[in-house]
């Protein structure tokens, strides 16, 4: 399993679609490493500076909707390649979420008030997810714990390491 | 308790529930482009797992940037060229056979009511015209449905949109779904298939009717279904004549797949449209919707008509009816990208390519073209495009560049104003 921890970077904004992630221009690189340094690269989020503000981050908070938009895996990957295993949102996507799941990474949803929490930690916060027990830990200027659901089957997938690892077992 | 059409399909094509939530599908067809498909085959290569499920199920385009423009495009289509030779893949379209995959496979016929199908593009819900379920997915899951033929989705929930009255003069399905975006949000059908019914939609040519379910997904849907009828039987009957004695016996064997009256739905909306005006899209995001009547005068720089809303003959027929006998204002540049080979030859048949051309507009070959911001009209900085595409998201159709969101009628009139107009004082 990939690591779900690390610090978090704040995207206080819903409805960030994927062509805001990774732009058209870049789905001609053919390795996923390709992607990397153009992570975020459109985002339309005031004060926000891709190139200094992702360094170091792991865990991505953020509102409604995220991923709205393509199909383009590249959206997932390239939080990958930055080492962003986990993004933890009001909602999701349904295409985006999937590829989450699919490719090993966490996805998770939590209700609005408890975004709100988390966004009033302060700037410098580290998650920890524990995901046997579904409970998330983020310690800013206080410390929280919220749990969480995720859907048995997306659960399997990311406990399996990704979709095509479960699917080439049992199908 | 009875089921939606959506519920049926997935009963017919069950492999597997892994969950109480959710099912595996078997996959009557999964197809590819140059963009999403090249990664998942160099990455199933470098598994050792170089294989197709059925090569007589995959349909292979290259579509968004074609002909290559550069060494890395050349590249992705040469890996998809490569592999659907390799794995002897029939039915893929290159150089002068290619168009955009959403308004090509539906030409070709590939695509029946009932049928499941995926592709690694979010579109994809265009096919639910047809009395499909047509799911966009991303690379894994379409690794997976080249290996395997199947996918898993959540169990459907479906909303249901009954669209009644009639579309005025000037008004199109176009406006009809940007409207119904407008009022449900980019998030509204989130994990939701969208069921069109209702007379508004009967009354629509299968054209109009993929129009309506290829910007299902912009309102979060899995994807847009229509239910098949005497229509749907029309369109495809080239195709299936060997199956059915006529079309009024496809038509009725196509009831099947119709939903039960007393089916369960999650949401059940009603719009009524006779009194609908040309929609058009003012921000960042395909809910941001107003009526033309509120954005008129707003100047445009270019003007772009096609993609896999509306790069159909139905669409460039509009279209043309504002150009013909005029030309675009002199501070527009107009591209056209008739949709597939045979939109284009058939817009030349009936004297549409002419009209363009002499109204002023660069007609391109079939592609996405600058739907997506990769290649034939580029936006700079700060300009501003009318475009018949379905996505006006910052940055789409390049860089710091605005995107207003149009039927194909309303585009053709932002390019003779040279400003985003009513356009129903053309007709
Ligand atoms: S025309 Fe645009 S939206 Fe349609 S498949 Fe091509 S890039 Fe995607």
């Amino acid at each position: 399993m990939k690591n779900f921890s690390g610090k978090a970077l704040f995207l206080d904004r819903s409805d960030i679609n994927t062509d805001e992630i990774i732009p058209a221009k870049y789905l001609t690189e053919n390795t996923k490493m390709a992607l990397q340094p153009y992570v975020l690269e459109d985002l339309k989020l005031g004060g926000f500076d891709p190139r200094k503000d992702v360094a170091g981050k792991g865990v991505i908070v953020t509102r409604a909707n995220f991923g709205c938009g393509s199909s383009r895996e590249h959206a997932v990957w390239v939080f990958e390649m930055n080492d962003i295993n986990v993004v933890i949102a009001e909602s999701f996507a349904r295409i985006f979420r999937q590829n989450m799941y699919n490719c090993g990474m966490l996805a998770i949803e939590l209700p609005k008030e408890e975004i709100n929490t988390l966004f009033g930690l302060g700037d410098d916060v580290e998650i920890t997810v524990d995901l046997a027990k579904s409970e998330l830990t983020a310690k800013g200027n206080t410390t929280v714990t919220c749990r969480f659901t995720l859907n048995a089957f997306d659960r399997k997938l990311v406990e399996a390491g990704g979709w095509l690892a479960y699917a080439d077992k049992n199908y | 308790m009875g089921k939606t059409i959506t519920e049926k399909i997935f009963d017919a094509h069950r492999r597997d529930n892994p969950t109480p939530d959710n099912v595996i599908l078997d996959l009557d067809v999964v197809m590819c482009h140059e963009i999403t498909t090249p990664i998942a085959v160099t990455d199933l290569e470098a598994r050792g797992m170089d294989r197709v499920f059925d090569p007589d199920k995959i349909k292979v385009v290259i579509d968004h940037v074609t002909p290559s423009k550069d060494s890395k495009t050349a590249t992705q289509a040469k890996i998809l060229r490569d592999w659907a030779r390799r794995q002897k893949i029939h039915d893929f379209f290159d150089v002068g056979r290619n168009g955009v995959c959403h308004a090509l496979f539906p030409e070709k016929g590939f695509i029946r009511p009932g049928y499941t199908v995926i592709m690694g593009d979010s579109h994809t819900c265009t096919h639910g015209a047809f009395g499909a379920f047509a799911a966009g997915i991303g690379t894994t899951d379409l690794e997976v449905g080249i290996l395997k033929g199947v996918c898993s989705f959540r169990l459907p929930k479906t909303m249901k949109v009954t669209i009644t009255g009639s579309l005025p003069q000037g008004v199109y399905a176009k406006d009809v779904i940007l409207y119904i975006i407008r009022q449900i949000t980019v998030n509204g059908a989130t994990d939701a298939i969208m069921e069109f019914v209702g007379p508004v939609v009967e009354a629509m040519s299968m054209e109009s009717r993929m129009t309506l379910c290829n910007m299902a997904i912009e309102a979060g849907a899995t994807c847009g279904i229509c239910l098949p009828d005497r229509v749907t039987a029309e369109y495809l009957w080239p195709f299936i004549k060997d199956e059915y004695a006529s079309v009024e016996v496809a038509t009725i064997d196509f009831k099947k797949w119709h939903s039960d009256p007393d089916a369960v739905y999650w949401k059940e909306l009603t719009y009524d449209v006779s009194g609908l005006v040309p929609q058009v899209t003012y921000g960042f995001k395909p809910d941001e919707v107003k009526d033309i009547t509120e954005m008129e005068g707003r100047p445009v720089d270019q003007v772009y008509i096609g993609s896999c809303t509306n790069g159909r003959i139905e669409d460039l027929r509009e279209a043309a009816k504002v150009l013909k006998d005029r030309t675009i204002a002199d501070t527009v540049r107009g591209i056209l990208a008739p949709a597939t080979p045979q939109v284009y030859n058939q817009a030349l048949a009936e004297g549409i390519i002419s009209i363009f051309m002499a109204a002023g507009f660069c007609v391109t070959n079939p592609t996405c073209g600058a739907c997506l911001g990769m290649s034939n009209g580029v936006l700079a900085e700060g300009e501003i495009c009318a475009s018949t595409t379905n996505r006006n998201f910052n940055g789409r159709m390049g860089k710091g560049g605005i995107v207003h969101l149009m039927s194909p009628l309303s585009a053709a009139a932002a390019a003779v104003a040279g400003h985003i107009t009513d356009p129903r004082k053309y007709l």
